[in-house]
């Protein structure tokens, strides 16, 4: 129903390590692969061997670059999937509640078979989270695998969305950000897990872990160099002094 | 407020059935759970189980399915009918494409085996294809490792008997440091994501040495943006540091490695420089118990690191003094090469700084007691958390032998190859230099080759060299161009083969390596090679048979085509005998099976040779009454032996397929394999002890357990070789000694460049004209040139801009979007570029492979690929250009003969933005029609 | 944003429609028989014209009168039922005034509030996404309304209103040119919002090298000078040409050409307000207006 739930029971979501993230795209396949035959219709691709092939992805990943004050640029890859926001704007806006979030696990969801595909719920979302298909007219958005994570079908340990699942760098944790004891929520709180948008006013329950600080070993070299303290200058005191440690093993 | 809202069925059916193989996107081979609806591929995910993924996927492998169902499949044999290189086929049934290759090669191998040249690419059934070329009796066999990373595995072998990638792994549960050479994305690429997320999760630092910031190399803590070609250098500096700090492991030097046997140090010996040794030509030490000379492994021994030795008025010094001298040396200060790397000499002693504390201030103790080779008795196992990875952008330098030689001297030097924390190999591996075969060249008509084409010299005495001294091989490789091009160099065989030098071939036979694109440096000139005629009008090449699933550019260039299947469509042997699944901790091997039948009229190419191999009678693919042995490749897999009891399945052996434990490794064929592999998932897995996880080229208890599993037939312990004897031999040669002498030319080169300790020269002449390096990098969702026929993955890679460093946007005035004419020595591009900031200042790269040729792949001609796309390929050339003497310099390492993708260098300037991105090619015919005829990807075909 | 025609068509004409109802519901002029019957032909074909048309663009027409449930919270959905409801009211007010001739007052008041509310409701689908900046401003409503009367009563012949009317839309609609060119920096949101990566990061690559729909839909780039120049020509066209033209003395001719001029004016505005609407998911694409 297009009114948002005033609270919701959990809040499922990921938390997305950017630190960790090496931009490879596994969660936009397997996210693809498993949407294509999931929930929904399948995510339909358009002139895929012509001149602009072009398709309904649920997740991607960007990549940006950050020149630090001091020290070289650093690339960070920034994979983007619906944050599931809690205050999610693309609902209020359906006009057929085909866009709604459920008031069990805050997922946010569109029943395909209300959607006129009018496109305004994709006009209301800040983060490019929502697709309209082309071949089916109706919008597509990650379901944060809803027909997974309580799959009775799937082993228990399945129980987690396809992206997550795949990710070889561990970079994408899945879930119930309302509890302060998840391991995500724990997660958040060490790593400083931030919003997107936080002005858009969203509240995205969707979290991204920030890139730890790097280049920093030129600036330990103060503390480092005196471990490299030379036991000789020239080849013939280096032969002294294997003698010696050798003398003592 | 109530909310209603609809009732979603969180539970729904998944799919009718799930087949277990292995994935075939790319050479990590992954394993996959393919689900299957309707008896359709419906949806491929990792296999939890598996050694290798541990149920991760990568984008490739998710998108496996769209390989499976590309219109670009081949569909039937084809002979060839109009000219070569117009891609015009006709269809024909394998009946007749199998006579026409016996047709073909009989007659070649009754009189002239060697007229035959048997190349494969990207396959991984080596031992398989190794085996039927030498029955066929050609010495002109390898794969494609020689443009790959033979100087990374042959560097490795040399030194340490073993090298990264499917060799080894760093030890991802315990490194603290790790340090990143070189890798975009590998072929370990699901183990390196899954390895450095664990090292991100403990906080462990991540160096990565790279020109280029993406990827790997962007998460890393710290990034060195080093000058291409001079990490040898980097690497030497840091040696330096901490051999002058005092800072190496010289417990482990003295006991695991050569640093304490003794070299023969008078320049008029004609044994100069060789290694001291007994009678058994073991090398010898000085015992610092006794005092006295012995053999490095003799019980209780402890070699002595710094005693000299006097023999018959020669003195032997240990090769550690000869590293003193050599790396105390001031040339190699960090000051001394930081405009060079391109790195301050601050931060390269920092690095060195830090390699020393983890290795040594962080070092921990393993409650592991073990029992070395000597008989000695260790409590612990002594953990130096420092690992190390390093790939194709050390190896792929004209210098990059000896800078992956480098490395792994660094490695060996503090202590952590295969210590706990450290680098870790994978079985086979250990396994010293000696224990592999020399190669074999001996042609004899009508018979198999006298032994293994590929393999390790130690010397010029094994050569692969006719009476003459010319190249006995095609690809010249172990000749003196090349002493140690331990994979051949099929980057040079169509070059060769076109000069008639060293000989010309009759038939060129190639399987899974597009050789007409990217695989071939000199791209357009590859073409011409391959459809220039002779002066009767005939092809210089006169046939070319080759094997391929794909409409891919090489096929439009045979005159026949064996229509492979895709990798959900037969059956294949991760082997053992070749380059298999392990893992540090365990041995493993994998299958590929059906899992769905092929619609069109393929057969998986590893079942055609084996019936090829009947119908030429080749020994080993007959029975003694002339027939078949092997009904087909799955026959094979089971009933092939290559020793008594050992075959390419190590899993579930013995007739009885009882599956008890003496049924891994050896034992006898089991009808049954293939099936318990299938039940198991596809994959078979044999864990190593605990006291022999570590240690092992030294330790009792692997050598013992790799007897038992038949890895090796006796224990191999063996010294890690920071001093390459092998290399040396080649020296004296270059210096005069010895029956088999080098060419003149060549002499000042090996002398200078096969020096047995490593070190740095440059990897290209300096040129005023050409200031830039070009480099390019495999982006990790796609697989060289096979992703571009995948609906899913060419919408995230289908064009590659040319990346620029700010600088160098600033100073030409260019925009993103803009284009540019790059030239080199050998040819010019005209492509798009877009700015990198995190990129070394004097380097520029794109994406590898990305550009495609008009007409292939089933994609249409006006696709982004063919468009837009470029390949660096067209700048670069098998040969260095001319020096004047005559003489054809092959662009590669002088060592191994590694192609030296890496050394292009080029000029940049601003050009008018053209119709396509230069060089543009006629579209080829394709055999397949196109894919845009499709209503979906998905659509039948 | 991709200016659709269908969204361009249906917010010029239906504005105009709706503005012109509003103007005949008030008695303005106050026609009976064939020439009324011709009006509100015309204002009633302009309003469902408009709507038929938005319809277009939607993926599943078929199920449209689903837009009718969500009232409480969606624009779209008020939007539905006000236009529906006011072409309702409308009707029986025009079947009354034209077959009847009779003029019923309060229906027709009625009528004209509804028209109002339908223009104001479509306004807000716009003004509503906090996403696009230049449309998330207090002036968006009043720049419809103002439209939507200007038009409506240069339709409906009410001289004077039109010329009064059209100045003020015009000042309203340059305002929201030049404050909406500063709404998305103003609006606080940045790619460093987006990513959280810090003062200034710069977009490498695309998370593809093709386009999407939301490239296609909402990452649309106008050059600046090339806005510029329609800007020019949307005011003459809308607002200039119509002013002069209703100052001079009445001619058909004259009236006809302020007509069109105005509509391809309100074409060329609307087709700017649509394209050089910067939606900030461009950020993440590295693209803002040039
Ligand atoms: N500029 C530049 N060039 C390079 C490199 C570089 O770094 N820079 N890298 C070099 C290196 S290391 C390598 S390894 C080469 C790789 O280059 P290639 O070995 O040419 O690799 P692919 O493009 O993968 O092509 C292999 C062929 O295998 C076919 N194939 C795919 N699947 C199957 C199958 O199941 N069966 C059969 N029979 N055929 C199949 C494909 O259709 C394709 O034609 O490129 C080299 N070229
Ligand atoms: N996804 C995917 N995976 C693949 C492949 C693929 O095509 N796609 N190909 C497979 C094959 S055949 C191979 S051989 C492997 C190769 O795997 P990689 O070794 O990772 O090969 P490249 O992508 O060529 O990466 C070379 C890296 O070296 C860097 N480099 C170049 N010159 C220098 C230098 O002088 N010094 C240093 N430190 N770095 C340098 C480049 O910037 C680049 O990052 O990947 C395999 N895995
Ligand atoms: S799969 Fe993981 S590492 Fe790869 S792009 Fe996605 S989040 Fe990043
Ligand atoms: S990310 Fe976008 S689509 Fe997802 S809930 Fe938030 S606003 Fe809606
Ligand atoms: S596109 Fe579908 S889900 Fe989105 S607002 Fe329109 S009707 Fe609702
Ligand atoms: S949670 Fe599921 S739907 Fe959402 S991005 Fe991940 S794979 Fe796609
Ligand atoms: S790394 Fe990817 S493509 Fe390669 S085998 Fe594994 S899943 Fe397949
Ligand atoms: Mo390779």
């Amino acid at each position: 129903m297009t009114t948002l739930p005033e609270t919701t029971e959990r809040k499922l979501g990921l938390v997305i390590d950017l630190d960790t993230c090496v931009g490879c795209h596994a969660c936009v396949i397997a996210c693809k692969g498993w949407n294509d035959q999931g929930y929904g219709a399948p995510l339909s691709d358009q002139d895929p061997y012509g001149a602009a092939p072009s398709g309904t992805f649920l997740n991607r990943v960007h990549s940006y670059e950050v020149q630090p004050e001091t020290g070289p640029a650093q690339l960070v890859h920034f994979p983007k999937s619906c944050l599931h926001c809690d205050d999610a704007p693309c609902v209020t806006v359906c006009p057929t509640g085909a866009s709604y979030k459920r008031v069990e696990d805050g997922i946010v969801l569109v029943n395909e078979s209300d959607c006129i595909g009018c496109g305004l719920c994709a006009w209301a979302c800040p983060y490019g989270a929502r697709e309209m298909d082309a071949a089916e007219g109706v919008m597509k958005k990650c379901t944060l695998c809803v027909d997974r994570i309580y799959n009775n079908n799937l082993p228990v340990e399945d129980r987690e969305p396809a992206c997550v699942r795949t990710c070889p760098a561990g970079a994408r944790h899945f879930g119930d950000l309302a509890d302060p004891d998840s391991d995500v929520s724990k997660l958040v709180a060490d790593r400083g897990g931030m919003d997107l948008m936080p002005e858009q006013g969203t509240a995205p329950v969707n979290k991204y872990l920030p890139p730890r600080p790097k280049d920093q070993i030129e600036d330990q070299v103060d503390i480092l160099a005196p471990l490299l303290a030379p036991v000789a200058e020239d080849p013939k005191g280096f032969l002294g002094w294997l003698d010696r440690t050798l003398e003592k093993f | 407020m109530t909310i209603q809202q609809p009732k979603v069925d969180t539970s729904p059916a998944v799919s009718d059935e799930v087949h277990k193989t292995t994935c075939y996107m790319c050479a990590c081979r992954c394993g996959i759970n393919v689900h299957l609806k309707d008896g359709k591929v419906s949806y491929i995910e990792g296999n939890r189980d598996h050694p290798v993924n541990q149920g991760v996927l990568c984008a490739k492998g998710s998108a496996g399915i769209m390989q499976h169902l590309s219109p670009s499949r081949l569909r039937a044999p084809l002979k060839r009918v109009g000219p070569r290189g117009s891609g015009q086929f006709e269809e024909i049934s394998w009946d007749e494409a199998l006579e026409i290759a016996t047709d073909w090669l009989a007659p070649l191998r009754r009189n002239h085996p060697e007229r035959l040249a048997f190349f494969t690419g990207r396959d991984q059934s080596q031992s398989f294809t190794s085996f039927w070329a030498q029955n066929f009796g050609t010495p002109n066999y390898a794969a494609h490792g020689g443009f790959c990373s033979v100087n990374m595995a042959a560097a490795g072998i040399y030194t340490m008997g073993g090298a990264f990638w499917e060799f080894g792994q760093p030890d991802w549960d315990r490194a603290k440091l790790f340090m990143l050479f070189g890798v975009a994305e590998d072929h370990d690429s699901n183990p390196i994501k899954i390895g450095l997320g664990k090292l991100k999760e403990r906080g462990a630092r991540v160096i990565g040495v790279n020109p280029i910031r993406s990827g790997y190399n962007a998460v890393a803590d710290d990034w060195v943006g080093i000058t291409p070609g001079t990490d040898g250098l980097f690497i030497l500096a840091l040696v330096h540091e901490l051999m002058k700090a005092g800072r190496v492991d010289l417990d482990y030097l003295s006991r695991w490695t050569n640093a304490p046997c003794l070299v023969n140090s008078d320049p008029s010996s004609p044994e100069h420089g060789l290694l001291l040794r007994d009678g058994d030509g073991k090398t010898l030490v000085i015992d610092r118990v006794t005092g006295k000379l012995t053999p490095f492994d003799q019980k209780g021994v402890r070699p002595d690191l710094s005693a000299t030795y006097d023999k018959d008025g020669i003195t032997h010094r240990p090769v550690f003094h000869l590293m003193a001298e050599r790396y105390l040396d001031p040339q190699y200060a960090p000051e001394a090469v930081a405009d060079r790397c391109g790195v301050s000499a601050s931060i390269i002693r920092a690095i060195a700084a830090e390699l020393a504390r983890v290795a040594f201030d962080d070092a921990f103790e393993l409650d592991q007691p073990w029992t070395d080779f000597r008989g000695e008795q260790h409590d612990t196992m002594i953990g130096r958390p420092v690992a190390m990875h390093a790939m194709r952008g050390i190896s792929a330098h004209a210098n990059g032998f000896q800078t992956c030689r480098a490395l792994h001297m660094l490695q060996i030097l503090l202590g952590t190859v295969e210590a706990p924390g450290g680098f870790r190999f994978k079985p086979p591996y250990p396994k010293p230099p000696e224990a592999h075969p020399k190669p074999h060249c001996k042609v004899r008509p009508d018979s198999p080759l006298d032994g293994p084409h590929l393999g390790f010299v130690h010397g010029p005495d094994d050569l692969a060299l006719n009476a003459d001294g010319t190249p006995a091989r095609i690809d010249k490789a172990f000749s003196w161009n090349n002493p140690m091009s331990a994979h051949g160099l099929m980057h040079m065989v169509i070059s060769n083969a076109h000069a008639g030098d060293p000989y010309k071939i009759d038939t060129l036979f190639l399987y899974m390596a597009n050789m007409a694109w990217n695989s071939s440096m000199n791209t357009g000139a590859v073409g011409d090679m391959l459809t220039d005629k002779d002066e009767n009008g005939d092809y210089k090449i006169p046939r070319i048979i080759y094997a391929d699933a794909y409409s891919s550019e090489m096929v439009a260039f045979a005159d026949l085509i064996l229509p492979d299947t895709t990798y959900l469509e037969r059956h294949d042997c991760i082997s053992l005998l070749d380059r298999p699944i392990c893992e540090a901790d365990a041995a493993a091997d994998a299958i590929r099976w059906p899992v769905v039948e092929p619609d069109r009229d393929v057969r998986g190419f590893q079942s055609v040779l084996v019936d090829l191999g009947a119908r030429l009678f080749l020994p080993g693919f007959i029975n003694e009454d002339g027939s078949a042995k092997y009904r087909d490749y799955a026959d094979y897999m089971i009933h092939h032996e290559r020793k008594p009891g050992i075959g390419p399945l190590a899993g579930w052996r013995g007739a009885d397929g009882s599956g008890g434990p003496m049924s891994a490794g050896r034992g006898a064929p089991n009808p049954e394999q293939i099936d318990r592999y299938i039940e198991n998932g596809g994959f078979f897995i044999h864990h190593i002890p605990d006291e022999a996880q570590y240690m092992k080229p030294w330790n009792a208890a692997y050598q013992d357990w790799a007897v038992d599993l038949g890895l090796y037939d006796s224990p191999q312990p063996y010294l890690f070789n920071l001093y390459v004897e092998p290399l040396r031999r080649f020296q004296l040669a270059a210096e005069g000694h010895g029956e088999r002498q080098p060419p003149e030319h060549l002499r000042t080169r090996i002398r200078a460049q096969m020096d047995p300790l490593p070190i740095w020269y440059p990897s290209t002449a300096p040129d005023p004209d050409y200031p830039i390096n070009a480099l390019t990098q495999r982006p990790m969702a796609m697989y060289h040139s096979w992703g571009s026929q995948n609906a899913w993955l060419r919408q995230i890679h289908g064009r590659n801009p040319l990346y620029l460093p700010s600088n160098l946007m600033q100073d030409h005035g260019f925009k993103d979007g803009d284009w540019a004419r790059v030239t080199s020595p050998h040819g010019e591009i005209v492509v798009p570029v877009a700015e990198m900031a995190a990129l070394n200042p004097n380097t520029v790269w794109t994406w590898n492979a990305i550009g495609k040729r008009k007409g292939a792949w089933a994609l249409d001609d006006d696709a982004p690929e063919t468009t837009k796309g470029f390949l660096l390929n067209h700048l670069i050339h098998e040969l260095l250009p001319p020096k004047g003497d005559g003489l054809r310099w092959s662009n590669s390492d002088p060592i191994t003969g590694q192609a030296a993708w890496f050394d292009l260098k080029v000029r940049i300037e601003k050009a008018a933005t053209p119709a396509e991105a230069q060089p543009t090619f006629p579209p080829l015919g394709s055999p397949v029609p196109k894919g845009s005829a499709r209503a979906t990807p998905k659509g039948a075909s | 944003m991709h200016p659709a025609k269908s969204v361009i068509l249906f917010t010029t004409l239906s504005g105009l429609g709706f503005g012109m109802l509003f103007w005949l519901g008030l008695g303005r002029p106050d026609v009976s028989g064939w020439v009324a019957f011709v009006f509100f032909a015309l204002a009633f074909a302009l309003a469902c014209g408009g709507l038929m048309a938005s319809t277009f663009h939607l993926g599943h027409p078929e199920r449209a009168w689903k837009a009718f449930t969500q009232w409480r919270s969606s624009w779209l959905s008020r939007e539905a039922w006000a236009a529906v409801l006011a072409l309702v009211v409308m009707g029986l007010y025009a079947t009354a005034v034209i077959f009847m001739d009779q003029r019923i007052a309060w229906l027709g008041v009625l009528g004209s509030a509804l028209s109002l509310v339908t223009v104001f409701t479509t306004s807000m689908i716009y003004t509503q996404l906090k996403t696009v900046p230049r449309w998330n401003h207090w002036l968006t409503p009043p720049h419809f309304l103002a439209y939507a009367l200007a038009g409506g009563a240069l339709m409906a012949g009410q001289v004077t209103w039109a010329i009064a009317l059209l100045a003020l839309a015009a000042a309203i609609q340059i305002a929201l040119w030049r404050l909406g060119d500063e709404a998305l920096s103003a609006s606080g949101t940045t790619l460093a919002t987006a990513t959280g990566l810090g003062p200034a990061p710069r977009a490498f690559e695309p998370p593809h090298t093709g386009s999407n729909y939301l490239t296609r839909e909402m990452v649309f780039v106008v050059g600046r000078k090339h806005a510029a120049k329609l800007r020019v020509i949307a005011a003459i066209l809308a607002f200039g040409v119509p002013i002069l033209a209703l100052a001079l003395p009445f001619s058909h001719l004259l009236a006809a050409i302020a007509v069109l001029s105005h509509l391809t004016g309100v074409l060329v505005a609307r087709w700017l307000f649509f394209a050089q609407a910067e939606h900030v998911v461009g950020l993440y694409y590295g693209k803002r207006a040039a």
